[in-house]
């Protein structure tokens, strides 16, 4: 066996910081290779520069044993690799074929393409690698696991021997990333070499063959996935050693604090988006609500939140502590102690020209304890400021000055968790994806700081697509499936289910599909 | 909450630009470039009057470059300037001839203001209320507040308050005249210039204020960052543009003390001068920063009141190409950066 890919000595730097440092790293054809680290850890710069769309400053990179130096990621295709991106590339309004073949039509304005020829190869593709995709169904019909084969056709279609998948399973559930797993395997077997970006070290020792971890720019080790650990791996990524599961202590329900009755939500197109939907909160207890993106969550977090929608009709009600919220604006449910960290945090969570103070702020900014006549008292506010970003460890060099947008993922997301969970007479905490791209060193603390939220008596609503976050936090969990809450894991069923953490995904992903 | 939102790069290099191009037509046209400008600043600086004649400019400019300002920060673009201001000169002379001259100037002065903010203010805000409650773009909407300001000044001025026989209306009252700065410290001899300029100064103070460390700015400036995000804080941004779009049409309309009340005394038709419109090059120009209008203010000023000074030796219209060229240099540069 020899590599597919050989890097020596590669480095990559952007103005003075560099991304990849000496990086060398021996990729064996026929194998899959996953590369861990946490977010800047510089996966996806290697990534990048494998597949042509950065060059190296310095180092030889070579393929199937020619040295190479790609000038684009044209050369990259033409030299056999294919990159899986994590944002899918395709235009939904055209089909399957018609996306596959985008950009190698070769042909002269207004002749025919061969749309039955590339047909006919699609299909002897997804035979002889042993997964369906029909390349005559619209993009846009398709689930998000079809859309990422085709991306995968799309890459085998043009030859690819090498393919590089980033963050492939991010958007997947649980039976979609064991049939990608699938597929990647049967590749493997016909001889094609697998690269894998991630972050998710149970899937990394699912899947792959060989895994080397990065650290600030740099490989720090390359291991078997047979003699390794994930313990050992998240101590690799992190340079210490982490909790991979906070302690959950038994959690002690108070009185019930959100109660969701009857929801109902139509679309303007008659379509129901949320559909008889109830369920309750206690305070002190986390409630979880597993589902696949789009079955809900956002309409009943922005029902729940009091966000405008400008159009559709709303049936059932909300009662937050005893108050029915329809039609109440997120600032008077907000007064109610309500906090809510949103799904999409850069554009609904913070004002990214904004410095870190002033988003430490932002949504509580009406405080009075802030305020010094109809401005702010900045002594006051600077304080509060620093305090929070002690508490929560935000790293920064000038939280007075420096605009979040310039902070990781990480520490723009405590700066988010900080503010919300340290609203005064705090009763309800929503918490969307509060994980979402932040790196295993914050997770830990967000977690933990959860857990102290809960254990204060808040009552926790957790939406997440990360199971493992659901099972590890959460004290009862609800599967949203087409609007409706279709199954409630209890307290007991719960404690059992982390005891078997695989088959209770399992179970969770027969609810939710 | 900083004041720190601004490139002092840009603008400097997009004046020296166009100044550098400026000498390239002024060529272009037979004269001696360097003759043209020692002659501008002969007749602007260097002079008394002629600093006079710059600093009224000026003061008209601040408070119609701050109208544009303000809203800008909220991301509205306030076309209606124009409009507002020919509403408020309107409104402020005809308050002034109604006053009894028994009034004090104590009184009359601040309730010509008033009735001149009011006029302006009542016209912006109608935009922000097209805006927030019909959806209108509120550029369209001050278009077509403007046209309607025209017409309606237009004809309230000829049918209704004209001095028969004249385009003008009757003088203001005394007591709601404005000393000029000639002659409260004999300085920028004959000149219009008169103590409004302390008031625009003050405006642009207030505004900066307003924007940086208000808890109303605070929040304004979210709406025009991210307006999403602002809506998920609770912010009622509906109320901000309408807030916003009427203290933008009360500073556009208030310039109208600095014309009727400190200079002319009287409206008439073409007053206003396009002031409104060259507000917004003053806007960009200051990257929209409240206390960086003052000196963009004085720089169109001075090309303004200098084209006119050297309007014998070449054509007028060669200092409004300075000034759009100014603009586009700055609206590149700054599309570049990103």
């Amino acid at each position: 066996m020899e590599p597919a890919v050989r890097l020596t000595g590669i480095t990559k730097k952007f103005g003075s910081a560099k991304a990849n440092r000496n990086v060398s790293l021996s990729i064996m054809q026929g194998t899959i290779h996953a590369i861990v680290g946490e977010n800047g850890a510089g996966k996806s710069t290697l990534a990048k520069l494998i597949y042509g769309m950065y060059r190296p400053d310095c180092g030889t990179m070579e393929i199937n044993g020619k040295t190479v130096a790609f000038a684009s990621s044209r050369d990259a295709i033409a030299a056999g690799i294919g990159m899986v991106h994590q944002h899918f590339m395709l235009v939904p309004t055209l089909t399957v074929a018609e996306n596959v073949i985008l950009g190698l039509e070769k042909k002269r304005l207004f002749s025919p393409l061969a749309l039955k020829n590339s047909g006919d190869i699609i299909r002897e593709l997804s035979r002889q690698y042993d997964f369906t995709v029909d390349p005559d169904a619209l993009v846009s019909a398709l689930s998000v696991g079809e859309e990422q084969r085709v991306e995968i056709i799309k890459v085998l279609y043009r030859d690819a021997g090498i393919l590089i998948l980033d963050e492939p399973t991010a958007v997947l559930t649980p039976q979609e990333t064991d049939t990608l797993f699938a597929v990647l395997r049967s590749l493997c077997r016909a001889g094609k070499t697998i690269l894998i970006i991630t972050h998710k070290l149970d899937e990394v020792l699912a899947v792959a063959d060989t895994v080397s971890v990065m650290k600030q720019g740099e490989i720090t080790g390359t291991h078997p996935c047979r003699t390794t650990t994930k313990e050992e791996l998240a101590r690799m990524m992190v340079g210490r050693s982490i909790l991979l599961r906070v302690e959950n202590p038994v959690p002690s329900p108070g009185k019930t604090m959100l109660s969701v009755e009857n929801l109902g939500y139509r679309a303007d197109d008659g379509r129901y988006k949320l559909q008889k939907l109830n369920f309750s909160i206690r305070a002190g207890e986390i409630f979880g609500i597993a589902g696949v993106e789009g079955n809900g969550q956002s309409e009943l977090l922005s029902l729940l939140w009091g966000v405008s929608r400008k159009s559709g009709a709303v049936s059932g009600k909300i009662m937050i502590d005893g108050t029915d919220i329809t039609g109440k604006n997120p600032a008077e449910i907000a007064a109610l102690g309500v906090s809510l960290v949103p799904e999409d945090r850069l554009k609904h969570a913070v004002i990214t020209a904004y410095s870190v103070t002033e988003n430490m702020l932002f949504g509580r900014h009406r405080e009075t304890l802030f305020h010094n006549r109809s401005g702010f008292n900045r002594k006051t506010v600077n304080d509060f400021a620093r305090k929070l970003g002690e508490t929560y460890d935000v790293r920064c060099r000038d939280l007075d000055n420096q605009p979040l947008a310039s902070l990781s993922g990480g520490n723009q997301q405590k700066v988010v968790v900080a503010r919300e969970l340290e609203r005064p007479g705090l009763k309800l905490l929503i918490l969307a994806q509060p994980t979402r791209g932040v790196d295993i060193g914050a997770i830990e603390m967000i977690h933990r700081s959860i857990i102290g939220a809960r254990d204060k008596g808040a009552a926790i609503l957790l939406i997440s697509s990360e199971l493992d976050e659901l099972i590890a936090l959460s004290t009862r969990i609800g599967c949203i499936y087409k609007g409706s809450i279709r199954r409630i894991f209890t307290e007991t069923e719960l404690s059992e289910g982390r005891e078997k953490e695989h088959s209770f995904e399992q179970e969770i992903g027969l609810n939710i599909t | 909450m900083t004041f720190r939102s601004f490139r002092f790069f840009i603008p400097v290099l997009a004046v020296t630009a166009a100044g550098l191009c400026s000498v390239v037509i002024i060529a272009l046209t037979g004269r001696d470039p360097f003759m043209i400008y020692e002659k501008l600043f002969r007749a602007t600086l260097l002079s008394g009057y002629g600093s006079g004649q710059v600093l009224f400019k000026t003061t008209t400019l601040i408070f119609t470059g701050l109208a544009v300002a303000l809203p800008f920060r909220a991301k509205l673009f306030n076309i209606g300037g124009e409009g507002q201001l020919q509403l408020g000169a309107l409104a402020a002379a005809i308050t002034g001839t109604l006053l009894p001259l028994s009034f004090p100037p104590a009184a009359a002065v601040p309730i010509t203001a008033i009735a001149a903010m009011a006029a302006g203010g009542i016209w912006g805000g109608a935009s922000g209320i097209l805006k927030v409650k019909f959806g209108v773009n509120e550029v369209i909407s001050t278009i077509m507040l403007n046209f309607i300001a025209q017409a309606a000044t237009g004809y309230l001025l000829t049918c209704r308050f004209a001095v028969p026989s004249t385009e003008h209306t009757p003088e203001i009252g005394n007591s709601s005249m404005l000393p000029g700065l000639d002659d409260l410290f004999g300085i920028f001899t004959g000149s219009p210039a008169n103590i409004t300029i302390l008031l625009a100064l003050a405006s642009a103070l207030y505004a900066a204020w307003y924007l940086f460390r208000s808890r109303a700015g605070y929040e304004l400036r979210a709406v025009g960052l991210q307006p999403e995000a602002a809506d998920y804080a609770g912010i009622r941004s509906g109320r901000h543009v309408i807030t916003v779009m009427s203290i933008a049409g009360a500073l556009a309309g208030v310039a109208a003390l600095n014309l009727v009340s400190g200079y002319k005394h009287y409206y008439e038709s073409g007053l206003t001068g396009g002031f409104g419109f060259s507000g917004i090059a003053v806007a960009l120009l200051a990257g929209a920063h409240p206390l960086w209008i003052v000196p963009a203010a004085l720089f169109f000023g001075l090309i303004e009141y200098g084209g006119l000074a050297v309007g014998a030796y070449v054509p007028r219209d060669i200092f409004m190409i300075i000034q759009a060229l100014t603009i586009l240099i700055v609206i590149v540069l700054n599309a570049q950066k990103r």
